[in-house]
């Protein structure tokens, strides 16, 4: 007894205790505010659990350890989740409506700006990692880490996370920054069109071939979640569908949480590295969202109906938080003005294109 | 690794050809998706009007 007590007390590390109160922080933060609750809950256990003195969770043993190098070392995890978000997205306002999908392209300007600022301080791998957290989109930036075997995966997940659901409280500042009152006044009406069933079929399975034959790197992300989206589409596995979205996202975000808090030991997460991949990836978001809405107003020059700038901002991949904040926006500016089908969208489209932009740097770097 | 001895204006300089060429792609890719909708509706628009065109001819055999 006394042997374990002082093999723990010759253990401790007061580092340990600033990761409790990191781990209590994420915690506080899904429950009480929240903020991503599905990961940030799962995080901030897990990283009380890592940062136990002699923790029997990780290490060549540890069930962390193991979950880890089962599901995220090889990226399994964040591709199974892919079909489950495919299976959830509807892209019917792309379909009706597909030019909104060059501002999802605009909006991952960010990622390219952030990446080329990390890559003053960290070594190119890290600085492609860290970029991709402006993609919002938590399972690409896990995967991107993870193939460029980044040090930082677990900084850059609880950055991503926390900034995606921060989104509500980011962009709009940004937004208004960037807008006069009159362009925040643009309407524009929206033309429903039917899509037909056949359309909806063919878009995942083109949308994974042109984006595999452009970068081949992406085809996994690309084909996960089309493959998600044609189950929902393809009228005739309902039921799949239906685990997809909802047993199958769930049961793999409760281990994608928790296994990433393999990442978040003591050791690794405290360093001044830590502070600059946060403070880069909130970067990262405002020029991400700047890129949309700024494409906007460039098109506004040349067009003849003009577009309602804010919508730009919605490119980027949290969906649909995104698409809703903009589409408040407008109703704050104007009551009768209803942006939601072309701001969600152009936030599906950020989807699409976050997920390319992942398989780009993927190819540059890979 | 300590970032701030590993600062490098090279390193960056460098980078900035993968962020003209990555935003490039990316819009290289979009469009070519946006193009590929727009034909996939011209189409299924067209097979849909023809199909109704073959039914009226058909009511109107009747």
């Amino acid at each position: 007894m006394v042997e374990i007590f002082r093999s723990i007390v010759e253990n401790f590390d007061w580092r340990y205790v600033v990761m409790w109160l990191i781990g209590g922080v994420l915690i506080y933060l899904a429950i009480k505010k929240d903020m991503e609750p599905t990961l940030l809950l799962p995080l901030g256990f897990g990283t009380i659990m890592v940062n136990l003195p002699l923790s029997g969770a990780i290490g060549p043993e540890g069930a962390l350890t193991t979950l880890f190098n089962a599901g995220i070392a090889n990226e399994l995890f964040p591709l199974i989740l892919f079909i489950g978000i495919g299976a959830m997205i509807d892209f019917g306002p792309v379909l009706a409506n597909p030019k909104l999908m060059i501002f999802g392209a605009a909006a991952q300007f960010g990622i390219f700006l952030t990446f080329c600022l990390a890559s003053i301080f960290f070594d190119i791998p890290d600085a492609a990692s860290i970029g991709i957290i402006g993609a919002a989109d938590g399972p690409t930036a896990i995967v991107v880490a993870q193939q460029l075997n980044s040090t930082y995966v677990g900084a850059i997940m609880v950055a991503a996370y926390s900034y995606m659901a921060l989104v509500p409280i980011i962009q709009p500042p940004v937004i208004k920054a960037l807008t006069t009152k009159k362009e925040r006044l643009i309407r524009m009406p929206y033309k429903g069109k039917e899509i037909s069933k056949t359309t909806r079929i063919l878009f995942p399975i083109i949308i994974t071939v042109i984006a595999g034959l452009v970068a081949p790197s992406s085809v996994a992300l690309v084909g996960f979640l089309m493959f998600g989206n044609l189950i929902r589409e393809c009228g005739v596995l309902d039921s799949l569908s239906e685990t997809a979205q909802k047993v199958l996202a769930n049961l793999v975000t409760i281990f994608l949480g928790i296994t990433i808090a393999t990442k978040m030991n003591a050791e690794e997460f405290l360093q001044p590295a830590t502070l600059l991949i946060l403070g880069l990836g909130l970067f990262a978001f405002i020029f991400d969202t700047a890129g949309g809405v700024l494409f906007a107003k460039f098109l506004n020059l040349f067009l003849k109906e003009k577009i309602n700038p804010m919508i730009g901002a919605a490119g980027i991949s949290a969906f649909p938080m995104s698409g809703r904040v903009v589409h408040k926006m407008g109703l704050k500016e104007d009551p009768q003005n209803f942006l939601l089908m072309h701001s969600i969208g152009v936030n599906v489209s950020g989807q699409i294109a976050s997920v390319i932009a992942g398989g780009l740097i993927l190819s540059f770097f890979g | 690794m300590n970032i701030f001895e590993n600062i490098s204006i090279d390193r960056f300089l460098g980078s900035l050809r993968y962020m003209g060429e990555g935003m490039i792609c990316i819009f290289i890719v979009i469009g070519v998706i946006i193009l590929s909708i727009y034909g996939m509706n011209a189409a299924m628009s067209k097979i849909a009007q023809r199909k109704k065109d073959k039914e009226n001819a058909e009511n109107q055999n009747d």
